[in-house]
């Protein structure tokens, strides 16, 4: 089910939750709301469902304007950040709620309920927990029976709030993976809200990162991080360093002069105007000669800049904090000797993504 | 080193011992003096000649017509009020619209003034010298010194019980769910009748009950708009009032405990079912 999302705007009070929000997403597309809280984007996710109403602007679910459209009738499938299971309800009645409520006349009978039923907790993995109350469950399998439910009634766009925002990571992971294959076993639309980058990078083929209202990017996770939209964007995704810089004639030189100069041509993204700009280098795009390897001594131009703080392992790689004349910069490197806290470094950006 | 504020909190629950059996103590006897002792006064002095003097005040026609609409006019107002109290406590937590928060003070407000007044506005607006008296009269329609009069007021003084017990019970369950029953499908009948109601049937089964409770009990209002007619206005507080006036104390202690009886029927068919509730949830299949 195509969703297309014209000018809407959406204040509460004194708060602009949204302003001029305009996105068009696919048919069977699986598209992350990524943004810090206050951003905008579970209001963005509830005028989708109909349960909250924009103030203007206009949106198309299959060409369809949705603005006279109570949530009861869009058969939009929606899972709540706090899941919002009925408490007095049994895990099957949960699941069955949105068949029971149909008119007499679209209502399966109740053998099929109960098939329906079943085969949805099958697929949710929780076939034996239908006799419990929700107060009997634990959070994961909450938000199993909360999808379970949202899917009884077939949805074609499915909507997910937070989706896994108060599981353990290891829940967590498991969840997403189910998720995308669920994705790609139903073939429906799902738009789903989160502020944890990695989990949008992760399952989405487009995220939308939005910032004070506004979506200041949409693309494929590749395409966001190779080439962020603007300083936010950049600042952002990749857990970037943000550093002062300055533009001219083709050349980057950063502030801090032990860090030296980069060309344009070795800039992801360079700067639109000469002059001041922010630079932002991610963890895996600095070099680190630490004292030993290389030459140079003493602080300045091609000397020892920083200060290893700490140092961890992670996966095969080394995880490190640098002190940088005061800032702590995160740094990835290959390999794990050398690298002892305390010990003086060369450090120099390889790239760098730069706004004017 | 000790963790700071962690060590104090623990002494000050652990020194307690006798000071907690005092609060106890102490909690019992005025419980005992304030709420047991009347009671049993009532009783004691309603037997205090045997049963057939108390048999006899209670069979009086005067004290039967006066049960009778006490009975009755509980089971108006209490029905109107549940369901007056539903939908109010229902608007104000699930909705925003202006005007909301004004609504709310309302509902307080039969609490907040006197019931002497509750029962003179109805006196004044439908009563012979009142705004709508004349048109009233014209019509031939009683209202004051007759049962819609005992019932308005009634209604009027009761009429927060419902909603001030049911309001922040649904305020702090949310929206969530009801929304989540939107989504599904389900329309505002079926959201309330599946998905609030259940939710919220033991706050609003204690708001009837109390409200019943009251309905039977209250004497001002209802003594402002009764005009005291003997067999035919006066509601059972008020024939008690009189027959103490009249000294006929053993008649007027045996109908107050009669009411003081169907009182505490009301306040056992409340924990009786609370009970049963509990036991409902109890008997859950194990977690």
């Amino acid at each position: 089910m195509s969703v297309e999302i014209l000018g809407l705007s959406r204040r509460f009070g004194e708060a602009q939750a949204l302003r001029d929000v305009s996105l068009s997403i696919a048919a069977r597309a699986f598209v992350a709301l990524l943004g810090p809280s206050g951003s905008g984007k579970t209001t963005l996710l509830r005028i989708l469902a109909g349960l909250d109403f924009a103030d203007s602007g206009t949106v198309r679910i299959e060409g369809r304007d949705m603005a006279e459209v109570p949530a009861r009738e869009r058969g939009i499938g929606f899972v709540f950040q706090n899941y919002a299971l009925f408490r007095h309800m049994t895990v099957f009645e949960n699941v069955a709620f949105g068949l029971r409520v149909r008119p007499r006349r679209a209502r399966p009978p109740e053998a099929e309920i109960g098939r329906r039923v079943r085969r949805l907790l099958e697929m949710v993995q929780i076939p034996e927990l239908e006799r419990r109350y929700p107060d009997q469950i634990s959070g994961g399998q909450r938000q199993r029976v909360a999808l379970a439910r949202a899917l009884a009634i077939e949805p074609p766009l499915l909507l997910l709030d937070e989706p896994f925002g108060a599981l353990d990571a290891e829940v967590r992971k498991g969840l997403r993976r189910w998720l995308r294959e669920l994705h790609a076993q139903l073939g429906i639309t799902i738009v789903f809200v989160t502020h944890d980058q990695d989990e949008a990078m992760e399952l989405a083929d487009k995220v939308a990162v939005m910032q004070a209202g506004e979506v200041s990017q949409f693309d494929p996770p590749d395409v966001l991080l190779e080439r962020p939209a603007n300083a936010f964007v950049a600042g952002f995704l990749g857990h970037a360093a943000r550093l002062p810089a300055r533009f001219q004639g083709g050349t980057l030189r950063f502030e801090d002069p032990g860090l030296g100069t980069l060309p344009g041509a070795a800039l992801a993204v360079a700067p639109r105007r000469e002059g001041a700009a922010l630079a932002f280098v991610r963890p895996h795009e600095w070099e680190v000669r630490c004292a030993g390897e290389g030459p140079g001594e003493g602080p300045g131009e091609g000397g020892r800049n920083a200060v290893i703080r700490a140092s961890r392992p992670a996966g095969g790689r080394r995880h490190l904090e640098v002190d940088l004349a005061g800032l702590t910069i995160e740094i990835e490197v290959e390999g794990g000797a050398g690298y002892e806290p305390g010990r003086p470094c060369v450090i120099r950006p390889r790239t760098a993504r730069a706004y004017s | 080193m000790r963790r700071p504020g962690g060590e104090p909190r623990v002494e000050v629950a652990a020194e307690a011992p006798w000071v907690r059996r005092l609060a106890i103590l102490l909690a019992v006897l005025v419980l005992g003096l304030l709420l047991l002792l009347p009671l049993l006064a009532v009783a004691t002095e309603a037997l205090r000649r045997g049963w057939t003097p108390v048999v006899a005040a209670i069979t009086d026609p005067d004290a039967l017509a006066a049960i009778r609409l006490t009975l009755l006019i509980a089971a108006i107002s209490v029905p109107v009020n549940t369901l007056g109290g539903l939908a109010a406590a229902w608007c104000i937590a699930k909705f925003d619209f202006p005007g909301r928060a004004l609504l709310l003070a309302l509902i307080e407000l039969p609490f907040s003034v006197s019931p002497v007044i509750s029962g003179l506005v109805w006196v004044l607006l439908f009563g012979a010298q009142g705004w709508l008296g004349p048109w009233l009269q014209e019509r031939d329609i009683q209202i004051v010194f007759a049962l819609p009069g005992l019932v308005l007021a009634t209604i009027f003084v009761t009429f927060p019980f419902v909603a001030r017990t049911l309001v922040p019970l649904m305020q702090e369950q949310g929206r969530s769910a009801e929304e989540a029953a939107a989504t599904l499908g389900a329309s505002g009948w079926q959201t309330f009748r599946r998905v609030t109601l259940p939710d919220i049937r033991w706050a609003l089964l204690s708001g009837v009950l109390l409200c019943n409770a009251r309905a039977m009990g209250e004497f001002g209002a209802v003594s402002v708009v009764s005009g005291h007619i003997r067999g035919e206005t006066n509601t059972m507080p008020l024939h008690i009032e009189i027959l103490y006036n009249e000294y006929q104390f053993v008649g007027a202690f045996a109908v107050a405990g009669l009411l003081a009886l169907l009182a505490l029927v009301t306040l056992a068919a409340k924990a009786l079912l609370e009970r049963s509730g509990d036991l409902a949830r109890l008997r859950r299949p194990p977690a």
